[in-house]
């Protein structure tokens, strides 16, 4: 039986080759981002002495963008799932000041916990909406970001909060372990859980046949509208998640006009990682480095002083090259 | 028989039109797919290109269509060395190919497909009373009528592949490759076929025909080329050949008979699926029970509510009348999740739309049906994923590089297997297998037949659809002929013939019953 089965796996002649090409070829993918994203570092590195610093590296990029790489590792098992999720910058409002609101008058951790559940509330009701409504993922959740963000403005009357009286929630964020802060361990447990979750588990299997193939997936016995539910409650909760971190870092609320982009940065991110916004394909290692990818831009600007005009530019057309060399790998492979 | 060598050698006349392939090799990362080929294809001729899934048929096809370039050697017409950058460079020399996965853009009307990229044009407008009467010469022209102005997601399969033919012939093609052009069509629609590829080599036009039907091949081909292994066996003038002689060449053994032992299941033996009445969408009233061990077989027309009521009894349609029972428990409003933990398995008619994802990795397209028995708490478990994997593939002998490749890379035949492998690890009680070799060789057809014969006599109830009436005949222990969302007939023992299920499909005779 095995020695049949491996006939059957292996051809004999080109296994050996065949199998550092295949190899190879995943590289390929990954190196898609992973090259621009290594040659702006290096050169980022040997222009500025400043940037290889513990507090550049750490505080200035990882710790900033642990908001963004939540609800991005967590937006691409949406868009894998064949969804979209353009109401997380609302839902990021909502949850920082739901949390500011009961930190004021109950304790942090009742603050956080609440905050994650409205925000995972808002995912179901938009992963009802998007597959038993059938209505398009884009408008659907699009709508939802004005409703969402109605809803903050209407329960905070306008106001903003500040939790400098009562600080004791920033710990979430700001506690120091190990060398790096609790954000950063919170954001590394939450990409590894989400990436592990895509690669290992049944869930991460549904997620990439409800995506691929919608109707082969059904046939299969997979409940696709079950699994797209799930990635958008999981994108929710992760986007409540980052408002709360974003809330302990600065222990004060941001105002809706000030995220809207956010959901943007998100989706960059994830698209520069490779992930395909029709679905059925992605990975989360991509996408944090897709992320980082844009922070660096932006790190990039801040140490060599240039005109910080010039960043939504760049990063246009940084990004439009960094999708052409993933699509000019994905075409060379055949 | 002839001499393959003085077919090989390039014929001095230039000028004719003729396509040469020269000791063209093609590799997909390090597999060789095709290696050292020389054919000729003179123009005018039917020329098939026969073999086991896998041999390089369709890889051959795509390297004279310019979908591929190959690695070594060179494609020549009329003489010239031709070097293709894509199908469109190969479609200026008059390439045109029809592919085995079909491609239509489905939101755009039969018309609008058919004329797509060469649209009647003015100041860049399309101008489409021009389009609309080109379109109603060439639907005379090929006897095909589809509506112009319908929607080509909405055709079926088959006519889905009419609009390919037509697309093709609009463009004026000296050259047509058609890639298993019959396997989708029903029988009327498949002589309409033959019709139109006679038609075509009398005008001239050179057809190059890949097809696992060899009867088809021999009636319609001039020259016949054999692969096997990405290797050219022979090339053979089609009047000189059998069945059997073009099988012997295409897996370098013979086959023995087409079909397994019929072995008779008994008659005591319990009724694992009772339908009753079923209504559903396309069906309108259907009863059925299947003993274990029994291979019922359902005959009809394309359209007649096979499928359909495949799917009703899977559960991927609404039932909205009746009662299905499986094991004695009823399923009548089951979903798919829940007939496959009930034991109820089917494999889809299209491959590509209802059974694979084809980007990802072959062993996740067979083990999808089943995570739930490969995994602990949700998490998977590689190892046991890995054999239980191994095992179904080697069980339909699937070729492949390795089951981390996507399932597209696979050839067309292979793929319908990996959709074997999968049900075979689901474990079923009952099998409905809708179509179940479509574009699978003749060999591995064989395979297939003994993987469905072996379960049936490990206890399993099977139902068979297909268009292929030999096939129905030569598996089913018993027989049901569908029209119109009923069973019209059901014939056993002798009176199973193709001329009772005709007559019953069509409706033609007093032998249809209820
Ligand atoms: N894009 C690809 N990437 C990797 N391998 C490929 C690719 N296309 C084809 N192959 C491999 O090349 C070999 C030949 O495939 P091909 O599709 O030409 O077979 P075929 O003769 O048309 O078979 P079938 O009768 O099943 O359609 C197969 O082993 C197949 O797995
Ligand atoms: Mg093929």
């Amino acid at each position: 039986m095995t020695e049949a089965s491996g006939i059957a796996l292996e051809p004999v002649d080109g296994s050996a080759s065949h199998f550092t090409w295949r190899r190879f070829g995943g590289l390929w993918r990954t190196a898609g981002i992973l090259i621009p994203f290594l040659i702006f570092f290096i050169t980022l590195a040997i222009a500025n002495g400043q940037f290889l610093t513990r507090q550049n590296l750490v505080v200035n990029i990882l710790y900033l963008q642990t908001p963004v790489l939540i609800i991005a590792a967590a937006g691409t098992l949406v868009l894998i799932a064949g969804g979209l999720d353009l109401s997380v910058a609302a839902t990021f409002v909502l949850a920082e000041d739901i949390a500011a609101q009961l930190a004021l008058h109950t304790n942090p951790v009742v603050a956080i916990v609440v905050a994650i559940a409205c925000g995972a509330l808002v995912g179901l009701v938009n992963g009802m909406v998007v597959a038993y409504l059938r209505i398009n993922a884009l408008i659907a959740t699009l709508a939802m970001a004005f409703v969402v963000s109605g809803i903050a403005e209407v329960a905070t009357n306008n106001t903003f909060y500040s939790l400098f009286d009562k600080p004791s929630l920033g710990k979430f964020a700001t506690t120091n372990f190990l060398g790096a802060q609790s954000a950063i361990w919170i954001t590394l447990v939450v990409v590894v859980l989400l990436g592990m979750a895509l690669w290992r588990t049944t869930f991460g299997r549904y997620v990439f046949a409800a995506g691929g193939n919608a109707e082969a997936a059904r046939l299969a016995g997979v409940r696709v509208s079950r699994v797209r539910i799930a990635t958008f409650v999981l994108s929710g909760a992760a986007a409540a998640l980052a408002g709360v971190i974003s809330l302990a870092q600065t222990l004060t609320t941001t105002p809706y006009s000030n995220e809207s982009s956010l959901a943007f940065t998100v989706l960059a991110g994830i698209v520069v990682g490779g992930t395909s916004i029709m679905g059925g394909d992605g990975s989360v290692t991509r996408t944090v480095i897709g992320v980082l990818f844009i922070a660096l831009i932006q790190n990039g600007f801040d140490l060599l002083q240039f005109n910080s005009f010039l960043i939504p530019l760049v990063t246009g057309v940084i990004l439009i090259m960094a999708v052409s060399i993933d699509v000019w790998l994905r075409q060379r492979r055949r | 028989m002839t001499d393959p060598s003085d077919e090989v050698v390039p014929r001095p006349s230039a000028a004719n039109g003729d396509v040469e392939v020269v000791g063209v090799s093609k590799r997909f990362g390090g597999v060789p797919a095709l290696s050292n080929v020389t054919l000729t294809i003179r123009r005018g001729e039917v020329h098939a290109l026969v073999g086991e899934n896998g041999a390089g048929k369709s890889t051959l096809g795509k390297i004279i269509s310019g979908v591929y370039s190959p690695d070594g050697g060179e494609v020549r017409v009329g003489g010239e060395s031709v070097t293709f950058r894509s199908p469109r460079d190969a479609m200026d020399r008059g390439i045109v190919t029809i592919a085995q996965e079909l491609a239509i853009v489905p939101y755009l009307n039969v018309m609008e497909n058919v004329f797509l990229g060469a649209e009647p044009k003015k100041l860049g407008f399309v101008r489409r009373r021009v389009m609309r009467q080109r379109y109603e010469e060439l639907s005379d022209r090929v006897g095909f009528h589809l509506p112009a102005t319908q929607m080509a997601g909405t055709l079926t399969t088959a006519d889905q592949q009419k609009l390919e033919i037509m697309r093709a012939l609009s463009r004026d093609a000296s050259t047509i490759i058609m890639d298993e052009p019959s396997a989708a069509l029903s029988m009327h629609e498949v002589y309409a076929l033959h019709g139109v590829i006679r038609s075509l080599a009398a005008s001239g036009t050179t057809v190059i025909l890949i097809s696992h039907f060899l009867s088809e091949v021999l009636d319609l081909a001039g020259t016949v080329s054999i692969l096997r292994d990405g290797r050219l066996v022979r090339n053979a003038i089609a009047a000189e050949e059998t069945e059997s002689s073009l099988i012997e060449s295409m897996l370098g053994r013979s086959l023995g008979q087409a079909f397994p032992d019929k072995r008779l299941s008994a008659t005591d033996a319990p009724v694992i699926l009772e339908v009753d009445d079923l209504v559903a969408p396309g069906v309108r009233g259907a009863s059925l029970s299947v003993r274990a061990g029994e291979i019922v077989g359902i005959a009809g027309l394309v359209g007649s509510g096979r499928s359909e009521f495949a799917h009703a009894l899977y559960g991927a349609t609404r039932v909205t009348g009746g009662r299905i029972s499986v094991g004695g428990v009823d399923v009548t409003h089951h979903r798919p999740h829940q007939s496959l933990r009930e034991g109820i398995a089917m494999i889809p008619e299209s491959r590509k739309d209802q059974g694979l994802l084809m980007g990802r990795p072959i062993s996740e397209n067979v083990s999808l049906a089943r995570l739930g028995a490969l995994s602990h708490f949700g998490i998977m478990s590689p190892g046991s994923e890995r054999s239980r994997v191994a095992d179904a593939l080697e069980q339909v002998r699937v070729k492949m590089a390795s089951v981390r490749t996507p399932v597209s890379s696979l050839s067309g035949g292979n793929q319908q297997k990996v959709l074997f492998a999968r049900t075979a690890l689901c474990e079923p009680r009952v099998l409905i297998a809708d179509e179940p070799t479509r574009g699978v060789d003749v060999g591995s057809k064989r395979t297939i037949y003994d993987v469905l014969v072996e379960q049936a006599a490990a206890g399993l109830a099977i139902i068979v659809i297909s268009s292929e009436l030999e096939e129905v005949l030569g598996l089913a222990h018993r027989v049901v002929v569908m029209r119109d969302g009923h069973f019209v007939a059901e014939l056993s023992g002798e009176e199973m013939t193709q001329h009772a299920v005709l007559e019953a499909a069509f409706g033609e005779s007093a032998t249809t019953a209820s």
